[in-house]
């Protein structure tokens, strides 16, 4: 991603500082111990220009519950500031895509690949067809489409571990759909996708890898696979 | 399976049942079609409304405005009802509505009930009370019939038989209905329920029903049905009892039109169901001369309470939530212990048991928002999912038990770290020490995990886990500050 | 009869419930100004014109499988004459206060005067007029009014024909619930097509209680 953002021109920071957004308690039940990270975040970001996050559900965590969260503390302050950096806060192809106006980023990506739409960047931040779009213009790539490519891979954060039963039963779904296109790739925008997938991928010896969408974006002439 | 109703109280948790009901290769099978076909159904009639956003904003906002002004709407739906011939009786709790019930039927002489296919009905188990009282209750729609007469429980809440193919159905009716050389058809199969039933709605003289809406403004209810059995079990009884949860009523006659244009479309695909009543009270000469109403609370009130959960009652029963949910569609509805399954039963079911039960089932979601996107009344499933996973949590680590939760504890500890930078780094280390042993490297030097204990086995039963990068992103960065870009 | 309603344990700790979980007690005034406010932002006026509401109508109900002209005011016997003869009917039921000028001759009408479902059952198909019909469904409304009948009447026999008249056809469920209001307290029946199920393997079958076949007559 550093990469990418670079070839285009840009300037990049990372704040070492930064630790999680806090999704996994969150959503576990853990409210509690997810709070103290909204200030960290806000902390951590609030002089940037623009906030690029890989990862749709970590943005999609901000978006729908730190105003609320903030509010919960009825720290005024906090609120303001949250309200204030969530405008700067984007998802990565969402960045490109709506911040950036581009869908050409001058990728070469030589490879058969099949694009999985991550439940929070299609539902919650509604990024659409934008990682598509920014797919189709990858010199070299083969984009074949990947049949219920909408539905949910089964991750879920803790629901993984807690309901690995159904966990497996929908992966299962997922990777026979990867397989039946073909691909030597499925990519997606959100890690947590990524790595479930992969794993059923690996575990079943198929040859077939994922690989991050900020991965293929980046790729170019010399960075070839 | 038994014909021992599904009991929250009683199901086994959520993780278990589906365990099991992964196993019914049949019933998997049967979901995924039907599911597909609804599905498919609904995204075409729906894509035909250029209103549909619309009509769904003004769903949400009918029904939570009905929540917010429900004692009024109550009031004015028994005086209106009342004035118009019915009886309207109140029930705190299910218990008491099955007193009442049963009370009614026998003041109406009749030993047999026909019935409407009411989940109302089945949330308070009372076919199993009726019975105990002497009372025999026919189910008369299909889905309905095909599970009573097969012992056996709903799956779903518009298709509740969906778990059945026609074989399995076929043997039931030719068993039950004394009907050896039954054909296979589904048209076979209808017509042997038109004829088996038919004789029941000519001849008992006491209906049973729940209602899809009760007017406010008129008194009115409304029931919304496709095969015809609930204008049967409407019209020709003497006596009809219907009882329906206080979150039904609706406030005026033109309401309806907003949620009879959301209710086919989302639960069946339809543009309208095949058929809808609307009655008051008691007409002379048309009708059961002989009209109940009866309101049940049982815990409403409490989901009415809770601010955030109170957009759980907006529900109007359509099942789209059930068509859509990528988790119902691996497990069939009876794996969630209770009639309401699918998403909105995991939100429904714990608060109608007031968690003192059904704790695993807000759970059972991977919070994808599928079910959000196609409810036609905005309830945010997700965001009450997450509202009952917090209260689940803090009901376990509570007192003294919760001081010996495990995953309290790694909890805890996890938020310690994400707190610190320096405990961060820290645990990347650890991270990358402690999965030393885990790790098996494959030729291309990549290091694999294929088994991981306790709890995260979870993951590696089915999956494997790349180790963590021997230079993570922050090494990388670190180390490109120092020599330069 | 009424169940006493001030001395009601059930009803007062309900109530009682409700006022605490949401916090005060709401009355007509403060009801009806909140319930002006929810926002109805769907279509409520009409966008087709009354030729395309009618083709509209008709495209729908032969979606369902149902016969389906047009005629003018003086032709509906002719119509019921050939919609029977089609489907095989002989011996219909008919509500009191029917059109007298929509029967004809040759086949045998009996007017219900509330008889048994057993005797209606006896019957090979109903004849009747209606309210208002939506054509964006495909739905014919009927309510307890002269020309249309009680309930049981529409229900027990096999074959409906239906008579519409043309003035009472309308665009969408808003415009239908509109004409309906005025007599809402009627019983009403809404009727999309003949009764159907897709209980068995999601296959749609018709006709599963209910008449099996709806043919409809739309008047001028």
């Amino acid at each position: 991603m550093v990469k990418l953002l670079e070839r285009l021109g840009h300037t990049v920071e990372f704040p070492a500082g930064q630790t999680c957004c806090g999704q996994m308690h969150y959503n576990t039940g853990y409210q509690l111990e997810a709070m103290p990270l909204v200030q960290r975040f806000v902390d951590q970001f609030r002089e940037a220009e623009a906030v690029v996050v890989p990862s749709s559900s970590c943005v999609a965590m901000m978006k729908d519950h730190y105003p609320k969260m903030a509010a919960s503390f009825k720290d005024e302050k906090l609120m303001a500031e949250v309200d204030a950096l969530l405008p700067r806060v984007f998802e990565f192809s969402e960045f490109l895509t709506r911040r950036l106006g581009l869908e050409d980023v001058g990728a070469y990506y030589p490879h058969r690949v099949t694009y999985h739409a991550s439940c929070h960047g299609l539902r919650n931040l509604e990024l659409g067809d934008g990682p598509l779009r920014l797919l189709k213009a990858v010199r070299g790539i083969d984009l074949v489409p990947l049949e219920g490519l909408e539905q949910c891979c089964g991750f879920g954060g803790t629901f993984a571990i807690k309901n690995a039963e159904v966990s497996s039963a929908m992966l299962s779904e997922k990777t026979t759909a990867v397989l039946n296109t073909g691909a030597e790739a499925c990519t997606a925008c959100d890690n947590s996708c990524l790595m479930h997938i992969q794993g059923a991928l690996h575990r079943q010896r198929t040859g077939v890898k994922t690989v991050h969408l900020a991965e293929i974006l980046a790729g170019d002439e010399g960075a070839q696979r | 399976m038994s014909g021992v109703a599904l009991d929250p109280k009683t199901s086994p948790t959520f993780p278990m049942a589906a365990k099991t009901a992964l196993g019914d290769t049949q019933m998997r099978k049967n979901v995924r079609h039907a599911t597909d076909v609804i599905q498919a159904k609904r995204a075409r009639v729906v894509a035909e409304m250029p209103d549909w956003q619309q009509l769904r904003e003004a769903g949400k906002q009918i029904r939570q405005h009905t929540m917010e002004h429900l004692d009024f709407y109550l009031e004015q739906f028994e005086e209106n009802c009342t004035r118009a011939g019915g009886v309207v009786h109140w029930a705190r709790d299910a218990q008491e509505a099955r007193r009442i019930v049963t009370g009614l039927v026998k003041a109406s002489g009749s030993e047999e009930v026909i019935k409407i296919k009411s989940m109302t009905t089945e949330e308070i188990h009372l076919n199993d009370v009726l019975e105990t009282a002497g009372i025999h209750a026919y189910e008369t729609d299909l889905a309905e019939l095909i599970i009573q007469l097969g012992e056996d429980q709903p799956s779903h809440i518009v298709v509740p038989a969906l778990h059945k193919n026609r074989q399995q159905i076929r043997e039931i009716f030719q068993r039950k209905m004394n009907l050896p050389g039954l054909g296979e058809t589904p048209q076979d199969l209808a017509d042997a329920a038109r004829v088996f039933l038919r004789e029941k709605f000519l001849r008992v003289k006491t209906g049973v029903s729940g209602a899809n809406f009760l007017i406010a403004e008129t008194g009115g209810v409304c029931i919304v049905e496709s095969e015809g059995n609930g204008r049967m079990c409407l019209t020709l009884p003497e006596t009809l009892i219907t009882i329906a949860g206080i979150d039904k009523v609706v406030p005026r006659f033109q309401d309806l039109e907003v949620l009879l244009q959301l209710l086919p479309r989302s639960a069946t695909g339809e543009r309208m169901n095949p058929y809808n009543s609307i009655w008051t009270g008691v007409k002379q000469g048309d009708g059961p001369q002989t009209f109940h109403v009866v309101l049940m609370d049982n815990a409403r009130t409490e989901i009415l309470a809770d601010k955030e959960g109170r957009q759980t009652l907006n529900c109007i029963r359509c099942g789209a939530c059930q068509n859509a949910c990528p988790v119902y569609r691996q497990t069939g509805g009876q794996a969630y212990g209770s009639v309401y399954a699918g998403p909105i039963g995991a939100i429904l079911t714990p608060q109608l048991q007031e968690l003192h039960h059904a704790q695993s089932l807000p759970f059972a979601s991977s919070l994808c928002g599928a079910c959000y996107e196609v409810c036609p009344v905005k309830i945010n499933i997700p965001e009450v999912l997450i509202h009952l996973r917090a209260k689940v949590v803090n009901q376990n680590t509570a007192g003294i038990a919760g001081l010996f939760d495990f995953e309290a504890a790694a909890m805890t500890a996890m938020a310690m770290i994400f707190k610190s930078e320096r405990r961060f780094r820290a645990a990347q280390r650890l991270g990358r020490m402690a999965e030393i042993p885990l790790v098996r490297k494959d030729r291309q030097g990549v290091g694999w995990i294929r088994w991981l204990p306790g709890m995260l086995g979870g993951w590696t039963q089915a999956r494997d886990l790349q180790e963590m990068p021997k230079e993570t992103f922050r090494d990388w960065w670190e180390k490109r500050g120092k020599n330069g870009n | 009869m009424t169940a006493a309603t001030s001395s009601n344990p059930a009803r007062a700790e309900i109530l009682r419930r409700i006022r605490l979980a949401k916090g005060g007690t709401s009355d007509t005034a403060v009801s009806e100004a909140a319930w002006n406010l929810v926002a109805r932002e769907y279509r409520r006026t009409a966008v087709l014109e009354p030729e395309a509401v009618l083709e509209l109508l008709e495209d729908r109900l032969r979606d369902y499988d149902a016969h389906v002209v047009r005629v003018g005011r003086g032709d509906v016997a002719d119509a019921v004459a050939r919609m029977l003869t089609a489907r095989g009917k002989h011996r219909i039921v008919v509500p009191t206060g029917i059109a007298s000028e929509w029967l004809p001759a040759g086949f045998e009408f009996v007017v219900d005067q509330g008889m048994a479902a057993a005797e209606l059952d006896k019957f090979d198909g109903v004849l009747t007029g209606s309210t208002v019909a939506i054509a964006e469904t495909g739905t014919v409304v009927l309510q307890n009014v002269p020309g249309q009948g009680r309930r049981a009447v529409t229900l027990v026999p096999d074959y409906h024909l239906c008579v519409v008249n043309m003035v009472n056809v309308v665009e969408t469920v808003s415009h239908a619930m509109d004409r309906l209001r005025g007599t809402a307290e009627l019983p009403t029946t809404f009727f999309s097509g003949p009764s159907a199920t897709a209980d068995i393997e999601m296959t749609r079958i018709k006709g599963v209680h209910g008449p099996r076949h709806l043919d409809v007559i739309l008047v001028l």
